[in-house]
């Protein structure tokens, strides 16, 4: 802009241009409505899921393993905060603590998921991933990330978001979450270490791609 | 619109200067954390300021953003002009130059605009803005510090830079063009090339021309409409 500090008349042009024709505005929702919001779209997403899952089998899996249902509770539970966190973030003055929010629901989520992995390679006999299922597993991961992404994306767009950045990446991990939360319908073993490292990938690079088309889809034109 | 007693702030211009030192955290419900030095804080606890003023200010920016978000303009003009010496004592709290303090408010101007709607009115405005304020400050500085990476402020070395692209032919010719419509024009009667100078060359208003040169208007489009028609002449003989 490069404007001269005398610059009381180009305010006051600029104040006048902002308040004429000036049209009433909806107030946002709090976020935590809006967070809500987006998470229904989430549980209708993973109803229909469920339909062509086997869910007894899911079960009986859950059943035997105490340290799945911690892995499953962990990413409910980063996808639900860290959803809240980002309609937080998406208001101009949010607070950038919003961030740490949904972190000790990812270590739970990381750790169980570890623990799970670490028994699929000591016990023997037990199912491991092979390369075609893992990359299933990225692929369904990605595949679900990239339209609640998008539903995020718009629905942050409303607040005007003044860290963009931080706030996709927040959004991202809430989509990630929630794809790796309904991959457990399709995944009827443990995640082995490969099988992991390619969870994580799928995570990072959801993560990674909403943050970068932030400065774009939320960022504000200075 | 406006309560009484803050249009008495605003006139105490010393008072208003104290209010904009204290930390907002006080006030009821902010989102934002805590970004406020803890020397102010302290300088305000030594002073003491009115609370009651400073709730009733932010109440009242309240009132009026309520009303902007509404579609009052009046209120919503009232609201952005008082914002301004806020806007940039917060900025220069925020160590911005004085000539970039305006890139700040127009900034912080426009993102009131367009994030109106998701000001809640249980929440203090004071706070709301100063979080803004800040924000759009750094954003500033960032840009300043992202300019000053990839540029340098060599003024010697721009002025001494050859220009590629200069045709030095086209700077004789261009010379030569002048020199031959000075001659031209110093040829003219009096009235005529005065009339050229004032209006053309010096780009003066008819009315301006004929105060300067005592001459009616009339007077003037003639003697320009003349001397136009004998420079062309001329100029066609001297090519």
């Amino acid at each position: 802009m490069g404007m001269s500090s005398d610059n009381g008349s180009a305010h006051e042009h600029l104040i006048r241009d902002l308040a004429s024709g000036l049209e009433p505005v909806g107030r946002l929702r709090p976020p935590t409505v809006r967070a809500l919001g987006w998470l229904a779209v989430v549980a209708i997403v993973a109803l229909a899921l469920a339909r062509f899952a086997d869910l007894p089998a899911l079960e009986s899996r859950l059943s035997a393993s105490p340290d799945m249902w911690l892995a499953v509770t962990g990413a409910i539970m980063t996808a639900v905060l860290a959803a809240l966190a980002a309609f937080q973030l998406s208001l101009p003055d949010a607070n950038r603590a919003w961030a740490l929010l949904p972190l000790p629901a990812a270590l739970l989520w990381v750790i169980a998921s570890g623990i799970g992995c670490l028994r699929a390679w000591l016990v023997p006999g037990a199912h491991v991933a092979e390369l075609n299922e893992a990359r299933d597993c990225l692929m369904f991961i990605i595949g679900v990330s990239i339209p609640l992404s998008g539903l995020m994306f718009v629905m942050l767009r409303r607040a005007c978001s003044l860290q963009p950045g931080l706030t996709a990446a927040i959004g991202g991990l809430a989509t990630a979450a929630a794809a790796a939360t309904l991959l457990n319908f399709f995944h009827p073993f443990d995640a082995a270490a490969t099988d992991l490292a390619v969870h994580a990938c799928a995570v990072a690079l959801v993560i990674v791609a909403n943050w970068a088309f932030s400065g774009r889809l939320l960022g504000i034109a200075s | 619109m406006v309560h009484p007693t803050v249009r008495a702030i605003a006139i105490d211009f010393s008072l208003f200067n104290d209010l904009f030192c204290i930390d907002p955290a006080f006030l009821a419900g902010h989102r934002g954390g805590s970004v406020f030095k803890p020397e102010i804080t302290r300088r305000t606890m030594a002073k003491s300021i009115p609370d009651a003023a400073v709730v009733e200010l932010d109440r009242s920016w309240s009132a009026l953003m309520i009303a902007a978000q509404a579609g009052d303009s009046a209120a919503y003009e009232e609201l952005l002009r008082e914002c301004v010496p806020y806007i940039k004592n917060v900025a220069r709290r925020r160590n911005i130059a004085g000539d970039r303090t305006d890139d700040v408010v127009q900034d912080v101007l426009l993102t009131i605009h367009r994030a109106r709607h998701t000001y809640d009115p249980s929440r203090s405005f004071t706070a709301w803005l100063r979080v803004i304020t800040d924000r759009r400050a750094i954003d500033l500085v960032r840009r300043t510090l992202r300019q000053e990476r990839r540029e340098v402020h060599a003024p010697f070395a721009f002025e001494n830079h050859a220009d590629e692209t200069a045709d030095p032919a086209r700077g004789i010719a261009h010379a030569d063009e002048t020199t031959t419509v000075s001659r031209v024009l110093e040829a003219l009667p009096m009235k005529q090339r005065e009339a050229v100078q004032y209006l053309v060359l010096e780009e003066h208003s008819l009315a301006d021309t004929a105060a300067l040169t005592q001459r009616s208007k009339v007077s003037l489009k003639v003697n320009l409409h003349r001397a136009l028609k004998a420079l062309r002449g001329r100029l066609e003989r001297a090519e």
